[in-house]
Parts: C-alpha cells; sequence; structure tokens
C-alpha cells in the first residue's frame, strides 16, 4: 500500500471567534471487513477507527469510525478559536498506527 | 419411492427458501438501526428537532456518498445507513471549539435511509433522516 499521508486544510490566520472551515483527508484502504477475495475468504478489516482534532491539546472533535466511511476517508468540519495555537490532527489506525499532523493557526 | 409432480414441486420450493433466506439476513434491517439509536441514547426518547442531514437524493455511486450534518447545540452526533450490514457509520463527539457540525463521505449498500441522531447538551436526543437511491452499492462482495 501507498505510504499513508494525511492532509489538511486549515488557514493559517483567523480572527479570534470568526468559524472557519477545516477540511481533512487521508489516503487509506478501509478495508471494510464485508467484501471476500477471488477465493471467497472474507478480507479482515482494517480501517481508521478514530479520527481526532486537538486545538492546544484541548480536544475539538473525535469521530468514532465504523467501515461504512469511504476509502480515503474524508472529514470536514467547522470550528472557531480565541488564541493562536496548534490544531493537531491524528487518525488511529486498526493495526495499531497513528497517523499524525499539525497546523498553526495564527489570529490576524 | 413414487414421486408425484406436486410433491417434487414443493420440494423444490422448499430448497430455494432456504437457499435464499441467508441472503436476506445478510442486510442490516431497520430493526438493528433502532437498536444502534437505543444504544446511542441510553433508551431515552428520540424527538424531532433542529438537525439537517445533507445527503445526494440520489448516489451513482454507492462507495463513496458525500453527506452532512448539523445541530446546533449538539454534543455527538450518531450517523447510521439503514440498510447497510453495519448499520453505524460514525459517531462525531463535539468539543467547546467546534460547531455541530461535520461532513464526510460514507459507503452505501444499496437504496435506503440514513439516520442521524444527536444528542444535545441539555442530554436531550433529536433525530432526523433522509432516503438516498442509490445506483451502485459500495459494499463490495
Amino acid at each position: 500500500m501507498a505510504k499513508i499521508k494525511p492532509r489538511v486544510k486549515v488557514p493559517k490566520s483567523v480572527a479570534a471567534g470568526e468559524v472557519f472551515t477545516v477540511k481533512t483527508l487521508i489516503n487509506h484502504v478501509m478495508e471494510s471487513g464485508q467484501r471476500k477475495d477471488s477465493d471467497g475468504n472474507k478480507i479482515p478489516q482494517r480501517i481508521i477507527n478514530t479520527f481526532e482534532a486537538t486545538f492546544n491539546g484541548e480536544t475539538v472533535l473525535s469521530i468514532d469510525v465504523a467501515g461504512a466511511v469511504s476509502t480515503n476517508p474524508f472529514f470536514e468540519f467547522q470550528m472557531k478559536v480565541d488564541a493562536a495555537g496548534d490544531l493537531a490532527f491524528k487518525w488511529h489506525d486498526d493495526d495499531g498506527s497513528v497517523y499524525e499532523t499539525s497546523k498553526p493557526i495564527a489570529i490576524g | 419411492m413414487n414421486l408425484s409432480r406436486r410433491q417434487t414441486l414443493a420440494m423444490g420450493g422448499a430448497a430455494a427458501t432456504i437457499t435464499l433466506l441467508p441472503l436476506s439476513f445478510a442486510h442490516a434491517t431497520p430493526e438493528a438501526a433502532m437498536e444502534d439509536i437505543v444504544e446511542f441514547s441510553g433508551g431515552a426518547e428520540v424527538g424531532e428537532g433542529d438537525i439537517t442531514l445533507t445527503a445526494p437524493e440520489i448516489a451513482e455511486n454507492g462507495n463513496t456518498v458525500p453527506i452532512s450534518v448539523a445541530a446546533p447545540g449538539a454534543v455527538s452526533i450518531l450517523v447510521l445507513a439503514e440498510g447497510n450490514p453495519q448499520p453505524n457509520v460514525a459517531t462525531f463527539h463535539f468539543g467547546a471549539m467546534a460547531a455541530s457540525s461535520a461532513a464526510t463521505r460514507i459507503r452505501l449498500a444499496g437504496t435506503q435511509n440514513i439516520i442521524a441522531v444527536a444528542k444535545m447538551a441539555d442530554g436531550s436526543f433529536i433525530k432526523t433522516a433522509a432516503s438516498v437511491k442509490v445506483t451502485i452499492g459500495g459494499c463490495g462482495g
């Protein structure tokens, strides 16, 4: 499988209290555990089971993800901040790995 | 053993029914989705309210159907697909900084209803549903 690379779109600077949109995308097979291979055996589930966004350590959004979320899961949400800081993202894989990225947000 | 034409037909019919039965059980029923709602709400009554679920009326490809949910004042939102093998799709938990809205792309096995249940800050629950026609299902197979 190709290297898993999270991508996020966050404004570089926002006004305090302004509501802005955050978009995230990560390439992942999201194998639902429902499909069968050519021999009729079930392909084991391997999905991103949890997504978390935290701002300066405080949880903004967490998502419990099931197999019904599409390949290359995309999440979009709205939020506001009162101070500058780092918006950190984490994706938890069924195989135990955690993919992380973060973006700074300035007040301006 | 002599079998009449009638008996033979009856046996064939019974065999066909048995073979077909597992297929109808392979997909979740609205009841399974209801169970998930009860689990999420802890048995509390789920009413109507200010919650929106945006989904396309017709989705050509069930593998990636864009949906979005919004419920001002909600602390978490559960999304269910009634006709999927597993009705659970995702549960969003919103922190203090997040607006209670989110969007994602989901898989749908076939034409069905999608249900969104929101837990409000005051502990009450509201839900809404949207029907999506799916041309090609997204459950592999």
